[in-house]
């Protein structure tokens, strides 16, 4: 089963550079994910983050209120 | 505790370049060399130092300790205080005010973070030793968290819920004091300073165009503007010229590093303290686009309340400092 990325963002800088990151890693990686953005600010305070960008993993909040760098990703993903 | 960075600077323009002494642009150029290198370093220090503290203070500790603990009315300068050392991008903000409602902290203490935080950060600190030296740091630092402790305290006398959006109250109606077990992180000094040290680069990578054009800028402002043109329109007599700084001011967006350079050159040439102050506050402090971020949580009544009396609040204490300083 593919992984679940979601990327949680009301639409900031950091969170486009986020977004980018995440995608390029599993681009360059061919890694089985899905990489879902999500922008809805009721959706974002299910998972109760006080600052964005978030990382969530199958449902697993992984990294907040920073962007990650690329080993940090694709350490996360393994 | 400089003189070496003018000893650099003396040495590229007039040796490495060979430029002759005095002449305007050499003096121009040295003077830009001397003022970025200073003020990036310093930047650099700070921002370190916050980043560290910042990494024993994450934000969810502050929501759970300001959610958790009876402070008896401390809890807006708590807040306050907070909002100094953790440091939150604009974007953030709407989830961040939800959070501190959810986690059943006052209207008014959330407030106070909102305000302080923009307002006193490690970039504004260290720009303004940069520019103004440590004593006015200080009074600035200090009237800053004053700033959002006040607000704080008059926005919640207020009475404000009522003016959420429909969505927000019906979270604050769940609120509860969440005793959200905080994963702290068990991390030892040498595991978090990577990360930090990635943050600190992060940040200074977004400031240093705005600082270096602020530079330049001032640097142009210098050369080209006499000495005392502002005091024959905003001399501390003008009891316009604050409240019109300040409303002049909110609607515009920068963040600390474009903005006080120019500041600084303002008041080189004649415009007031408290009023430069007052203008960089409104600048800095509140702008358009946050109130449309705010939008989200808030209607237009409440935003304008919040506005409103912060905005009250900066022209008082740029009144203030006219009279002290």
């Amino acid at each position: 089963m593919s992984t679940i990325i979601k990327i949680l963002g009301t639409g900031c800088p950091k969170c486009k550079t986020t977004t980018a990151l995440v995608e390029e890693v599993v681009k360059e990686n061919n890694i089985d994910a899905q990489v879902i953005k999500v922008e809805d600010i009721m959706k974002i305070m299910e998972y109760n983050v006080l600052s964005t960008p978030v990382v969530v993993i199958d449902e697993k909040i992984t990294i907040k209120g920073r962007v990650p760098s690329k080993n940090e990703i694709i350490e996360l993903l393994k | 505790m400089f003189d070496w960075i003018q000893h650099i600077a003396d040495w590229l323009v007039f040796d490495l370049l060979n430029l002759e002494k005095g002449a305007r642009l050499a003096e121009a150029l040295n003077f830009f060399i001397y003022d970025t290198t200073k003020i990036l370093l310093l930047l650099f220090f700070i921002i370190f130092l916050m980043g560290i503290v910042n990494s024993y203070f994450p934000i969810d500790k502050v929501r759970n300790f300001l959610s958790r603990k009876r402070l008896y009315g401390f809890e807006y300068l708590m807040a306050s205080l907070f909002g100094v050392v953790t440091p939150f991008c604009s974007c953030s903000s709407v989830p961040l005010f939800i959070g501190f409602v959810k986690g059943g902290i006052p209207l008014g203490v959330t407030f106070a973070f909102l305000v302080t935080s923009p307002l006193v950060n490690e970039v504004a600190i260290g720009l303004f030793i940069g520019l103004f030296g440590v004593k006015m740091t200080l009074i600035y630092v200090v009237s800053g968290i004053l700033l959002g402790t006040i607000s704080g305290a008059i926005l919640q006398k207020l009475k404000l819920e009522r003016y959420l959006t429909p969505w927000v109250q019906q979270v604050l109606a769940n609120a509860k004091k969440e005793q959200d077990e905080f994963l702290a992180e068990k991390q030892t000094f040498k595991q978090r300073l990577p990360i930090i040290w990635d943050e600190v680069l992060n940040i200074l990578k977004g400031i240093v165009p705005y600082v270096i054009v602020g530079i330049a800028i001032g640097g142009l402002m210098h050369g080209y503007i006499p000495e005392g043109f502002f005091e024959q329109y905003m001399s501390k007599d003008n009891l316009f010229a604050v409240p019109a700084a300040t409303i002049l001011a909110v609607p515009m967006y920068s963040n600390a590093s474009g903005i006080l350079p120019i500041v600084q050159v303002l008041v080189a040439k004649g415009i007031p303290i408290g009023t430069a102050i007052a203008f960089m506050m409104g600048v800095v402090g509140l702008s358009l686009p946050e109130a449309m971020l705010l939008k989200k949580v808030m209607t237009f009544k409440l935003i304008g309340i919040f506005f409103g009396v912060v905005t009250l609040c900066i022209i008082i204490s740029g009144y203030l400092f006219n009279i002290i300083l």
